[in-house]
């Protein structure tokens, strides 16, 4: 199950429905949702118990990183306790759908054992709690990139899955990394590397497990972002309890919102998915360069429409439930300079990134005195190479990071060269807008010529952009 | 904002939509939209009709607008003064079914360069689409009249006239109101009555009586489609991709089991119930353009049980009687039986699909007969 229409629909019901409540319950709610959301959301998966044991491993790394992220000094309080009692009598529950008919069973399959289900559970706690004894909260940020690096590069991830076949006596034959389509760890990493290192930091605010859990796990957020921060999620989780139940404007906002997003994904973008949008196919079918031109106009339009469709839905869902997810996209394909298209374009990745790659980074070779030109190179490719390898550990992904990294290089090399000629233009209205014309068209063009190493194995795009299509 | 306010929004809402859908319902647009086409405007038009099993590679797909399915092809651009309109209808071997557009039948056929008897230039156009029956012919043909054709040629095989499959396809389900104007038409003009062959109250047809149904949400799926094949246009013109060609194409069977039946007959039965009344209404409706009927090549086994069957569709003695049958139905009209006419090997994935040097074969023969009615000449 997916974030699709009729989802969207149960969800703006449930909406009117969690407005009725008591308010001092909604922020447990969202926790209840959000759990069974993990387990709900999770596509089926041909090893057994896979598709269970990976939403379990979700809420067993949302589990280590509250208790890393919490100062050792703070005392576990009740609602931490209740919150650890619902989580996992959420978790046994769903277990406990093995016993029940597969037309009631809300798991993609059979769960396993729930006796197994608790003794992992109860070993994952001892882990938990004398792994923080012993390690430092980096080590958990290292288990967590070790993970996705694991999960994201395909050997590894064909290995892996070739070794868990072997163990539950399956076909190792068919092992790939599809196997391991593990729904929403994306996204959840990078919000748990975030409360981690601003734990490391010293400024991330005093969470409790419900807080913490149903920030990480958000359910409209939990499959593709927005990629919120836990201080400002939770000013808005704190004030549920006083938030006007049945408020007219939070509906009228969130379903319009819902709405915008409905007609960019399912009309727009799913139309032009499956008419003018590239891919590898495609790519070996198109001969000339009109060709070339209008299915990676295509696809850079699909791509907007598509992600920027979903984060509208995820945010006005958001807004029915009384949380309002920070913005992603802001008419990025219209943005006159990379830096602020990357501003506006999955600006909640990028802001991520920004603070967690770039701002280290730059700083640490501050320290070490580099030159200043240098610092930005690294620092802006790096960066992008991050962002490039969230998206999976391939060449062609990399190639697109550097491809942008080294385009704000330059943007920023040339801003910094000509900021005064720049200001001139204000008094000469006629060049400064056909100078934005131009900005406009090289930034937009070198954004969807990008596209190509990202939708296309390297060698692929390789032979596109220098055989122009021909 | 208010609850009031809200409320207000949405009845209004509630009510602008269904007044829309309402004026679109009583309106039934959707046959003049599908006229509305960026084929032979901003794109050229397609080489044959619209259908795909695989649409986002094959930047084609399969929809049951018809004059949609006409607006996007190249028949539908206006006729030049020295243009002899040549239509084709038929089956996926009319189609192409496994052959480049510029291979099929059709394009093999204008390719040897014919003439008209006035000198006009031969220009001939498929009008074939996948799929076994001759009612679904008969639309095509119903649909393709509009484009002044000058003759017009129709490849026929047995497995598409047993009466039971006239409205089978899909495509003739979903048209029952096309399918109602052209026999009522047939029937004005040739009092021929084709009630037995395709029944315009069996239950397969699509009923789309209702207001809903004729709304934009009931008609949600053919706009979609509508909208689609103009973006499937794009692509089309940009690739002159319109199928899907697998890498490896799996042969047609050779050996067979020892079976005798055929669209539920068994040896020596009668059959009785063969739709050649719409061949020969087709016929009596278009007196006055040239016609020839054609049974399709089929592909004739040597394997195992080969002595009772010539493939997987025929049993020999169905398909022997379908031709004595077919013969004596069309006497004194333009009929050429081809049925043996290509070999074995030029057959690809079924008994009627062809190889694009099976095809050329085919287009010979039948230009050669052409000329000798004395329709075109060299």
């Amino acid at each position: 199950m997916t974030l699709d229409l009729p989802v969207i629909l149960l969800f703006i019901v449930g909406a009117f429905v969690y407005s009725l409540i008591p308010s001092q319950w909604r922020g447990w709610l969202i926790l209840i949702i959000s759990v069974i959301g993990v387990y709900v959301f999770q596509p089926f998966l041909p090893i057994r118990f896979s598709d269970f044991i990976l939403p379990t491993l979700t809420l067993t790394l949302v589990l280590a990183g509250w208790w890393f992220s919490r100062p050792k000094t703070d005392s576990v309080t009740w609602d931490d306790k209740a919150a650890l009692a619902v989580i996992g009598a959420l978790i046994i529950g769903l277990a406990l759908m093995r016993l029940v008919d597969e037309a009631w069973r809300i798991t993609p399959s059979r769960p396993p054992d729930p006796l197994m289900v608790v003794a992992a559970l109860l070993v994952a706690g001892v882990l938990i709690v004398g792994g923080r004894r012993l390690l430092p909260v980096g080590a958990l940020i290292l288990l967590i990139v070790a993970i996705f690096v694991l999960w994201r590069t395909n050997p590894l991830a064909a290995a892996i899955s070739g070794a868990w076949r072997g163990a539950t006596g399956q076909d190792v034959t068919l092992a790939s990394m599809r196997d391991l389509n593990w729904l929403g760890f994306s996204y959840i990493a990078f919000r748990l590397i975030h409360t981690l290192r601003d734990r490391q930091s010293g400024i991330l605010p005093a969470l409790g497990l419900r807080e913490y859990a149903s920030y990480v796990l958000f359910f409209p957020a939990f499959v593709a972002g927005p990629i919120d921060r836990a201080e400002r999620f939770i000013t808005d989780y704190r004030a549920l309890p006083h938030m006007r139940g049945l408020d007219p404007q939070r509906f009228s906002d969130g379903l319009a919102r819902i709405a915008m997003g409905l007609l960019k994904k399912f009309v727009i973008a799913d139309s032009l998915a499956l008419t003018v949008s590239l891919n590898p196919t495609i790519a070996d079918q198109i001969t000339s360069l009109p060709g070339l031109a209008l299915f990676l106009y295509g696809y850079a339009l699909r791509l907007f429409f598509d992600f920027s469709g979903y984060s509208d839905i995820a945010i006005g869902i958001g807004i029915l439930f009384g949380i309002r997810l920070p913005e992603n996209f802001n008419r990025p394909y219209l943005k006159t300079n990379l830096t602020a298209f990357w501003q506006s374009w999955h600006a909640t990745l990028s802001a991520w990134a920004r603070a967690y790659v770039f701002s280290p980074l730059s700083r640490a070779m501050i320290k070490r005195k580099w030159h200043p030109v240098l610092n930005v190179l690294i620092a802006q490719l790096a960066t992008m190479i991050v962002i490039g390898l969230w998206h999976g550990i391939e060449l062609h992904f990399i190639v697109w990071g550097v491809w942008h990294g080294f385009g704000l290089f330059v943007h920023k090399q040339w801003s910094d060269r000509t900021r005064s000629w720049y200001r001139s233009l204000a008094a000469k209205p006629a060049h400064k807008r056909a100078w934005t014309a131009v900005s406009w068209f090289i930034t937009f063009h070198y954004v969807v010529l990008g596209w190509v190493w990202f939708v296309l194995p390297f060698s692929q795009g390789v032979r596109l952009l220098i055989g122009g299509g021909s | 904002m208010t609850w009031g306010k809200l409320i207000r929004i949405a009845v209004k809402t509630l009510i602008l939509f269904t007044l829309c859908n309402l004026v679109y319902a009583l309106a039934n647009p959707l046959d003049t939209l599908g006229r509305v086409s960026v084929y032979n405007t901003l794109v050229p038009g397609r080489l044959r009709l619209p259908y795909s099993e695989n649409a986002p590679i094959a930047h084609n797909l399969s929809l049951s607008t018809i004059p949609a399915m006409f607006a996007a092809h190249e028949l539908s651009r206006p006729k030049a003064a020295d243009e002899f309109r040549v239509i084709i209808v038929g089956d996926s071997m009319a189609w192409g079914w496994l052959v480049e557009a510029d291979q099929t039948f059709a394009a093999q056929l204008e390719a040897l360069g014919y003439s008209s008897a006035g000198g006009r230039r031969v220009v001939v156009y498929n009008l074939g689409y996948p799929g076994l029956a001759v009612a679904k012919d008969l639309l095509m043909l119903y649909e393709g009249l509009r484009y002044q054709p000058d003759a017009i040629l129709w490849l026929v095989t047995a497995q598409s006239l047993p009466a039971t499959q006239q409205v089978e396809l899909p495509i003739v389900q979903s048209n029952r109101r096309l399918v109602a104007e052209a026999t009522a038409q047939i029937a004005s003009v040739t009092t021929d009555d084709l009630t037995s062959s395709i029944d315009l109250n069996d239950p397969r047809f699509i009923q789309s009586a209702s207001l809903v149904d004729m709304s934009i949400v009931g008609q949600r799926r053919e706009i979609a489609d509508w909208l689609r094949l103009q973006l499937h246009g794009l692509a089309w013109a940009a690739t002159d991709i319109d199928q899907a060609l697998p890498e490896e194409i799996t042969l047609r069977q050779s050996d067979f089991e020892a079976d005798y039946s055929w669209f539920g007959h068994t040896q020596e039965e009668t059959l009785d119930d063969l739709a050649f009344d719409v061949l020969q209404a087709g016929i009596r409706w278009t007196a006055d353009i040239p016609f020839l009927i054609v049974n399709e090549p089929i592909y004739i086994s040597s394997g195992q049980n080969s002595d009772i069957r010539y493939n997987s569709f025929y049993p020999r003695w169905a398909y022997d009687q379908y031709r004595e049958l077919l013969s004596a139905v069309l006497q004194g009209q333009n009929y050429l039986d081809l049925w043996d006419l290509i070999p074995p090997d030029e057959f690809t994935d079924t008994p009627v699909h062809l190889t694009p040097e099976g095809t050329r074969l085919l287009a010979e023969r039948i230009g050669a007969e052409l000329e000798s009615m004395g329709v075109v000449r060299r």
